[in-house]
């Protein structure tokens, strides 16, 4: 059981609460309060407009522990209009190629169940081709 | 079938001091499609007569949390008001993911509504979703809150090879009821139609509903909706040629294009939210996703009349009007039509493993 570690993180993962700097305005995600740009403390909240681009991607067969039961699943990164890139699952693709540039949306989802049915159920952002333009 | 006779009621639309009305709204459906003719391959060789075209189902990461959540942004998006003026989430449903932990803190955390907020989850089989409703009217009417979020939502559980099982569907809409004068649409007043009749149940620990078969019409949903509809166009002193659009509660084709013709509202009325035929029965979130389609489209001024049922048994009737407001905001955050036009279909098999039919271990 990791309640703890998945309650911290309600807000980056349900709706991509990030940081934004105040001494160089770039935008942070995951939220580290230290800016990369400048160095300088950043611990204000922004949240992403959740929308970005596909940068990389990759189908998993086979996958870790939690995540049997949703397999093939598609894994990209994901570049934001805001800037940062992350790591998320692509969902709702129903059968349609995924591309390099394909511009995606943030959705919440179920991630996974912390253990077996008893647990809690974790949910986190993923990305989908946009419903419309 | 004629209707029933007025009952002893002296109706009196349910009314708040202060003005109420929708100002933001949003729907939700999931993207897969099992057509009823795949249940009727597996079940009788093809020969059953299907009540619906086809029915929507959640993916394997979605549940009532998440198609919820999208909703309520999309009703946010419309409305453009602050999540932290929000002062009740609520989520009616019969599919909640948990059997103890609120659906609704989970949306309410990832709209921003929290933490200063009502937030529960309702249960009136499919009419959760407009006892949410009224519920919000009375806690924006009585001043307790500038504005609260009602949702109706469902993944609606069906036994393999039961009549259910070719009409429950996934989906619903959230409703952002704020003061009249910020709304698209005015709510002039509602009014309920309870009683305790047994037409379908789920008992605790058990994974598929029990229904009445055809005890579920007549003493049922025809009983309830007709009392509540009639009850409220009397106290309303309006008739069924006053409103442009109405929508009712859809189990299935059959039973909303009837009960229609019964209260006596043509095609013309109820074709614009009668979406059972694509998406199935969504439970909770039927009628009032009939609503959102019928928002959609309307213009300034359309009168609207809304009537849910909820098995066990009950139906709440909504009077609306439609004002300027709706043309701009509705185009705020995707359609009814754009999410039923997002549309995969899937074979039988699939819709067994994406249910979680499968025993894995």
């Amino acid at each position: 059981m990791e309640i703890s570690r998945h309650w911290r993180l309600n807000k980056q993962r349900y709706s991509l609460v990030g940081e934004i700097c105040p001494h160089c305005d770039a935008k942070l995600f995951p939220p580290r309060d230290i800016c990369p740009e400048c160095g300088h403390e950043a611990r204000h909240g922004y949240t992403f407009n959740g929308r970005g681009e596909v940068y990389s991607y990759t189908t998993i067969y086979d996958a870790p522990a939690g995540y049997e039961e949703t397999t093939p699943y598609t894994v990209a990164l994901i570049k934001l209009e805001e800037g940062p890139m992350l790591t998320a699952q692509l969902t709702d693709l129903g059968g349609q190629p995924v591309g390099i540039g394909m511009p995606v949306e943030m959705v919440t989802r179920r991630l996974r169940s912390d253990g077996d049915e008893r647990g809690m159920i974790v949910y986190g952002y993923k990305f989908r081709p946009i419903l419309r333009a | 079938m004629t209707l029933p006779s007025n009952s002893n009621l002296n109706p009196t639309l349910l009314k708040p001091f202060r003005p109420v009305g929708i100002v933001g709204y949003g729907a939700y459906v999931p993207r897969y499609r099992l057509p009823a003719r795949e249940v009727a391959r597996i079940w009788t060789e093809g020969q059953a007569a299907l009540p619906i075209k086809e029915k929507a189902v959640p993916g394997l990461d979605e549940d009532v949390v998440t198609m919820s959540i999208e909703a309520a942004r999309n009703a946010l998006a419309r409305a453009r008001i602050s999540p932290e003026e929000i002062r009740a989430v609520w989520v009616g449903s019969e599919s909640h993911p948990y059997a103890v932990k609120p659906t609704s803190t989970i949306v309410a955390e990832a709209i921003g509504a929290v933490p200063n907020t009502q937030a529960a989850d309702w249960e009136f089989a499919c009419k959760a979703g407009t006892e949410a409703m009224v519920a919000a009217i009375g806690l924006v009417g009585s001043g307790m809150a500038h504005y609260a979020l009602a949702i109706g939502m469902d993944t609606a559980q069906g036994r393999p090879g039961d009549a259910l099982e070719y009409t429950t569907g996934a989906g619903g809409a959230a409703y952002l009821l704020g003061p009249a004068e910020e709304s698209l649409a005015v709510i002039n007043g509602t009014f309920s139609y309870v009683t305790d009749t047994p037409d379908f149940w789920r008992r605790e620990y058990q994974r598929y509903p029990e229904h009445g078969q055809r005890f579920t019409g007549e003493p049922a949903y025809f009983k309830h909706i007709t009392e509540a509809a009639q009850a409220l166009m009397a106290a309303a002193n309006t008739t069924p040629a006053d409103y442009r659009y109405a929508v009712f509660h859809q189990p299935n084709a059959k039973f909303p294009q009837r009960v229609a013709e019964m209260l006596g509202f043509s095609k013309k009325q109820t074709a614009p939210g009668l979406l059972v035929s694509q998406i199935g029965n969504t439970y909770a979130g039927s009628a009032i996703i009939g609503l959102s389609a019928i928002l959609d489209i309307a213009e300034t001024g359309d009168h609207i009349l809304m009537v849910s049922f909820g098995s066990g048994a009950g139906s709440d009737a909504f009077d609306i009007r439609v004002t300027e407001a709706i043309t701009e905001r509705r185009e705020r955050a995707p359609k009814t039509a754009d999410y039923i036009a997002r549309r995969t279909e899937i074979d039988y098999a699939t819709y067994v493993r994406y249910r979680g039919k499968l025993a894995m271990k």
